[in-house]
Order: structure tokens, then C-alpha cells, then sequence
């Protein structure tokens, strides 16, 4: 059986020079293992940095701009900057971010099952950056392959002296680690995950203390995603300037990133691509655009957690501030169609059944509003709607937003449901009873207690 | 799950083997208790579920409260504390999924083995659970058995798939 990962990308036309994550991936999808990742100048980088100051790794990653792809768009030089400076604080840990469990998100999955070096080796140089002795690549548990191939590039890196002890004579000692998960999709929220890999119920910490100053095991840690850090080794080995070559004009952001494009369009896929491309350009060009019958009604540029767009958004650019213009965030960068077959109260209904489910449950708004949201919504898409439901859906959108809640779980769940009844309210009103009106709010709270 | 509190109603030892794993794990990190989440995940391979007495027998192994360890097996959505079927069945219901037509394969299954959604078979052959978005969406629908996942599942050959897991 062949890797699920494989797809377009292994048979796109790829360069060293533009497509610094995936130029080394193999037309028949099969992993590179690491004579062929040494062949096509593997470990060159990590050679590099090892006989550089760890501060100069941190201010070249600074300068190159390179921004966190888990989803936020933390800046990663400023994020590891943020590690304590005192020495005596000895114990650091590196976390790699691989629960990629974001809806629509299938892009880390492609690196760790066909380049899992890459992810050893920009786990290398950053852990080298941190001065971390040892790291974790935090792997959700459905992800088989992806954890025999890291396990088995880790073991080729360690019998070859890329890792243990005093690697490649640098006198740097570094550990890795896979830790597989047991589902639930919080454990990606960077502390909850730290919560996980302590053995712990996934329940998210406060920040601050920031996992820089108190992370896994009460020590300084650093987490990022994995094609975060797939992005270091081309930077220290490529140099700022050409990293800062590879986005396209008027975008802020540096580098190229996976994006993809899946629902009813032609060919679904994930590329990489220069930050900045215009939208519309990997809806029509890379995905070939709708599937004939199927016309495009909405779209999210990044996972779950962002808002809807409408089709004549696709001249935003790719990068957060051009997505961040017409009112959303780029988050993963992994778009959906939504054609115009699919109904957005019930898609909608599915979204809120997958948070209020996924939901830890530690704090009340998000536990008991979630809930909520999903018993309006399958009233609505039965055409059973109350007056006042979609009042009361807003009020749940504003009352779960940024900054209500303990973790940006519920802000992410009511991006996309305040983004919906915006653009296509007439939907959502249009599942309000006609003869209505007997159940008022406060029975549907009870409802929901019960 | 049995509505009884956490009382040893099962006894369960466990397998030289599994203890030294778990005890193998342990040295992965600075605690112990780090290792619950895979300990769980050994018993479970080899016994299909964790029962009470396992809960007992992992907390011993760690050198942590039982309620702890039982505080992770119900938190995780793969560690099962009931029996299930001998194959999971498992359909992502993520968004793209849903568009892709994951509900029909839902009702399908439903059709065919009579199990909805966190059911188990008459014969302890499969057990049918959601999954959170398996990372497979420019081929959706994605469904996963056992350690297999496929990709751009319709209800025609998912029932076909099943034949592979007797
Ligand atoms: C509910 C929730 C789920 C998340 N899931 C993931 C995930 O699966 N993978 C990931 O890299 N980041 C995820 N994040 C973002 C992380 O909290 C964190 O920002 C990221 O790992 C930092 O890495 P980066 O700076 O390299 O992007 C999630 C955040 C939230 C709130
Ligand atoms: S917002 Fe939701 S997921 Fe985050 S801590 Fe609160 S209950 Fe848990």
C-alpha cells in the first residue's frame, strides 16, 4: 500500500532553490532514508550550525523572519529568544508539535512519512539553538507510518553520530524522542500538549509562566511545529537573503509554505509555495479550480479555526497580513472549498460537533457553550429554529472569543461560526420555525444541563 | 463504562513482558508518570481494553495514584475502558469529510452491521467510532481500521474493506 501522503506534490516540478521543504521528496512518494537525504546535501546544514554560537543560530532564524507554521504565526526567532539566559538552567527540552489533528490540515503528516530527516535535522539545529539536550516529537497515535519512519530515521541518525553523543565531535549531545499520543485534539494547544507528554489529562496551563520559563517537567521548553522547524536547516544552510527571496511581492511574511486546497475542486492537493501567492491562484491553478457541476460558495484559507471567506476574497495573498485584510487568519494555510451542494448550517453543525466533542472541558464557557451552539445549530438545520437562536448563536460567538476563555480552543471554534452567519445569514434564518416561538432561551439552557 | 467506582473487581497481572516495557518506557522521561499514556496503549494491544484491574496494575508500575492513571484512560479517546469489538472501525467527521460524504458511510455501516456510532457488533467484530481529521483530506473521505488508513472511501467499498478484517 502506498503512503497516504502521496499526491500531486510528489510529481509537481520541484527546485533546491524555491522548494526548500519537499525538492528532495521522491516521485514514488517512498521515504528518503538517509543516503539519499546525504546525497541531496542532508546534514550539511546541521554541520553548519554545529560550529556556530547557539545565539547566532537564534539571530539568524530572527532575522530570516521565520514565522511559526503550527497555526499562530508566532515569530520563531523571537519565540526562542524568549529562553532563559541563565545558564545554570542546564535542562531544556525541544518539543515538536506533530498532533496534526486541525481539520483540513495534511501537510506534517507529508513531511515525517516521506522526509523524516528533515524534521531530525531542523530538530537538531533549533535544539542546538536552545542549548536543549534532549527532544520530543509529540506524534498523534493514528499516525503510524509517520512514527516508524521517524523512529527508524532517528535510529540511522544516532548509529551515524548525527545524534547521542558529542555530535559529529561538536561536543553538543542531543536526545530524540517520539512520544505518540492517545487521540483528543487539544493535545496540540502547546501547553496542553505539555500537560500530555507529562502523563497528565490534556488540559491546557496558564500562560504566563510561558513553557520558556516553565514548560515540561517545570523546565524551559520550547514547542514548535513541525514544518516550522523543516524550515531551519535550509535557512542555516541557505543564508537570510535567499530566504528572503522566496515570497512573493507585498508579502510580510518569509518563505515558502505547504498549502493545499481540498473539497469539490479538480485536483486536491498540498504544494509548497511562496507566502504572498494570491489565493486564486492555488484555487484555479494547483487545484485546477471546481469540479465541473460544482461552483465554489465559500472557502477557509487554514484549518477549522479560521473564519469563511467568499469567493471574491481569492485575490487576498497567502501570508497572515493579506488573509488578516479581509478579516481572518491564514492559520495552516491548507484552504477547503465549500461548493454550493453543501448547506452551511449543517456544515456548521458539523464543525461545533467536532469542538464542543473536543473540547477539555476545563473551563465553563467553552464546556457548556460549545454544547449549546451544536443544539441550536441541529434545531436550525431541521427547520426548527427559535426566534432568537441566531441572537443567541452571536452571543455565543462574542462571549467564547479571544481572550473569554482559558485557551484559544473555543476562539477558534467561533471564527468560522460568526464568519458563516455573516456572510450567509439568510441560511440560518432560514431554519426558524414558522410556527415557533414556545421554547424560549432559558428551557434550552436547561435542555443542555440535562 | 461500569457505573461502579474504581473497585478491583477484575484481577489482572500483568505479563512479565509488559511490565518490563512499561518499565523500558518509564526511562524516556524525567517522571514515570509520563509513561501512563503508553502503558495504557501496551495493555491495550495485548488485551484489547483496559480493565479495572489494569488501571491497579499500571499505577503500581508507575508508582502513581490508580485515580490518576484512571483520570488519563477516560480522558484519551483511544484508550478504551470497555471491551470492543476485535477491529475499530474508525470514519473522520471532520468538515472535509462531512463534505466529502462521511455521514452516508456512517449509515452504510449502520445498515450493515447495526452499530451506530460508539457500538460494537453482535460478534465482537468491529466497533465503529469518529476520529478527529485523520490528515488525509485531498482524498476524503479518510477512514482508518485497525492501523490502516484509506483514503476516498465510498459506502460500496468500505463495505468491501471490511471483508479484510475477519
Ligand atoms: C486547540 C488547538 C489545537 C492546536 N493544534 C496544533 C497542532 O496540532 N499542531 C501544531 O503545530 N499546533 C497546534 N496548535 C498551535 C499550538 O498551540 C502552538 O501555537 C504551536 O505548536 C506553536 O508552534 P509554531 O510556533 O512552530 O507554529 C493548536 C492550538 C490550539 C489552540
Ligand atoms: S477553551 Fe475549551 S479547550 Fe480551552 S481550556 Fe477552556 S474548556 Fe479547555
Amino acid at each position: 500500500m502506498s503512503l497516504t501522503s502521496l499526491g500531486p506534490i510528489n510529481s509537481s516540478a520541484r527546485s533546491e532553490e524555491q522548494h526548500p521543504l519537499t525538492w528532495r521528496l521522491r516521485e514514488d512518494g517512498a521515504p528518503v532514508w538517509l543516503d539519499e537525504y546525504r546525497a541531496k546535501n542532508g546534514y550539511q546544514a546541521a554541520e553548519t550550525a554545529l560550529k556556530q554560537a547557539p545565539d547566532d543560530l537564534v539571530n539568524q532564524v530572527k532575522e530570516a523572519g521565520l514565522k511559526g507554521r503550527g497555526g499562530a504565526g508566532f515569530p520563531t526567532g523571537v519565540k526562542w529568544s524568549l529562553m532563559p539566559k541563565d545558564e545554570s538552567l542546564d535542562i531544556r527540552y525541544l518539543l515538536c508539535n506533530a498532533d496534526e489533528m486541525e481539520p483540513n490540515t495534511w501537510k506534517d503528516r507529508l513531511l515525517m512519512e516521506q522526509l523524516p530527516h528533515l524534521l531530525v535535522e531542523g530538530m537538531l539545529i533549533s535544539a542546538r539553538a536552545l542549548k536543549a539536550y534532549r527532544g520530543y516529537i509529540f506524534l498523534r497515535g493514528e499516525y503510524v507510518d509517520a512514527a516508524r519512519h521517524l523512529n527508524r530515521a532517528i535510529v540511522e541518525a544516532r548509529e551515524a553520530g548525527l545524534l547521542g553523543k558529542n555530535i559529529l565531535g561538536s561536543g553538543f549531545d542531543f536526545e530524540l524522542i517520539v512520544h505518540t499520543g492517545a487521540g483528543r485534539y487539544i493535545c496540540g494547544e502547546e501547553t496542553a500538549l505539555i500537560s500530555s507528554l507529562e502523563g497528565r489529562r490534556a488540559n491546557p496551563r496558564s500562560k504566563p509562566p510561558f513553557p520558556a520559563a516553565v514548560g515540561v517537567w517545570g523546565k524551559p521548553t520550547c514547542v514548535n511545529n513541525v514544518e516550522t522547524l523543516c524550515n531551519v536547516p535550509s535557512i542555516i544552510g541557505n543564508g537570510i537573503p535567499w530566504y528572503q527571496g522566496l515570497a512573493r511581492e507585498g508579502s510580510e511574511d518569509h518563505g515558502t509554505k505547504l498549502m493545499g486546497f481540498s473539497g469539490k475542486v479538480k485536483n486536491p492537493g498540498v504544494w509548497e509555495l511562496p507566502l504572498g501567492i494570491p489565493a486564486r491562484e492555488l484555487f484555479e491553478d494547483y487545484a485546477g479550480g471546481m469540479r465541473d457541476g460544482y461552483t465554489l460558495k465559500a472557502w477557509q484559507p487554514g484549518g477549522a479555526g479560521t473564519g469563511f471567506l467568499l469567493p471574491e476574497h481569492l485575490d487576498a495573498q497567502m501570508f497572515s497580513g493579506g488573509i488578516g485584510k479581509v478579516g481572518t487568519r491564514m492559520g495552516t494555510g491548507l484552504a477547503l472549498a465549500v461548493d454550493d451542494s453543501v448547506s452551511m448550517v449543517s456544515l456548521l453543525r458539523n464543525m461545533e460537533e467536532f469542538f464542543s466533542r473536543e473540547s477539555c472541558g476545563w473551563c465553563t464557557p467553552c464546556r457548556d457553550g460549545l454544547p449549546w451552539s451544536v443544539k441550536i445549530l441541529r434545531a436550525l438545520e431541521r427547520g426548527e429554529g427559535n426566534p432568537g437562536d441566531i441572537e443567541t448563536l452571536l452571543q455565543l460567538v462574542s462571549g467564547l472569543g479571544p481572550g473569554k476563555t482559558f485557551c484559544a480552543h473555543a476562539p477558534g471554534a467561533v471564527e468560522p461560526l460568526g464568519s458563516a452567519i455573516k456572510y450567509f445569514r439568510d441560511e440560518f434564518e432560514a431554519g426558524v420555525s414558522k410556527e415557533s416561538g414556545t421554547e424560549d432561551v432559558a428551557t434550552l439552557q436547561m435542555d443542555i444541563g440535562a | 463504562m461500569s457505573n461502579n467506582a474504581l473497585i478491583m473487581t477484575d484481577r489482572f497481572e500483568l505479563s512479565g513482558a509488559l511490565r518490563a516495557a512499561i518499565e523500558e518506557e518509564m526511562h524516556h522521561y524525567e517522571d514515570p508518570r509520563s509513561a501512563s499514556i503508553e502503558a495504557l496503549k501496551m495493555v491495550q494491544k495485548e488485551h484489547g481494553w483496559v480493565p479495572d484491574g489494569a488501571i491497579y496494575a499500571v499505577a503500581g508500575v508507575l508508582g502513581i495514584p490508580a485515580s490518576d492513571v484512571e483520570g488519563v484512560a477516560t480522558f484519551y479517546s483511544q484508550i478504551f475502558r470497555q471491551p470492543v469489538g476485535r477491529h475499530i472501525i474508525l470514519v473522520c467527521d471532520s468538515m472535509t469529510c462531512f463534505i466529502g460524504g462521511h455521514e452516508s458511510l456512517i449509515d452504510r455501516l449502520g445498515e450493515h452491521l447495526g452499530i451506530g456510532i460508539g457500538q460494537t457488533t453482535s460478534d465482537d467484530r468491529f466497533t465503529l467510532l469518529p476520529v478527529c481529521c485523520l490528515g488525509n483530506c485531498d482524498k476524503a473521505p479518510a477512514v482508518m481500521i485497525d492501523d490502516d488508513t484509506f483514503s476516498s472511501v465510498t459506502p460500496d467499498s468500505l463495505l468491501q474493506l471490511l471483508e479484510q478484517y475477519p
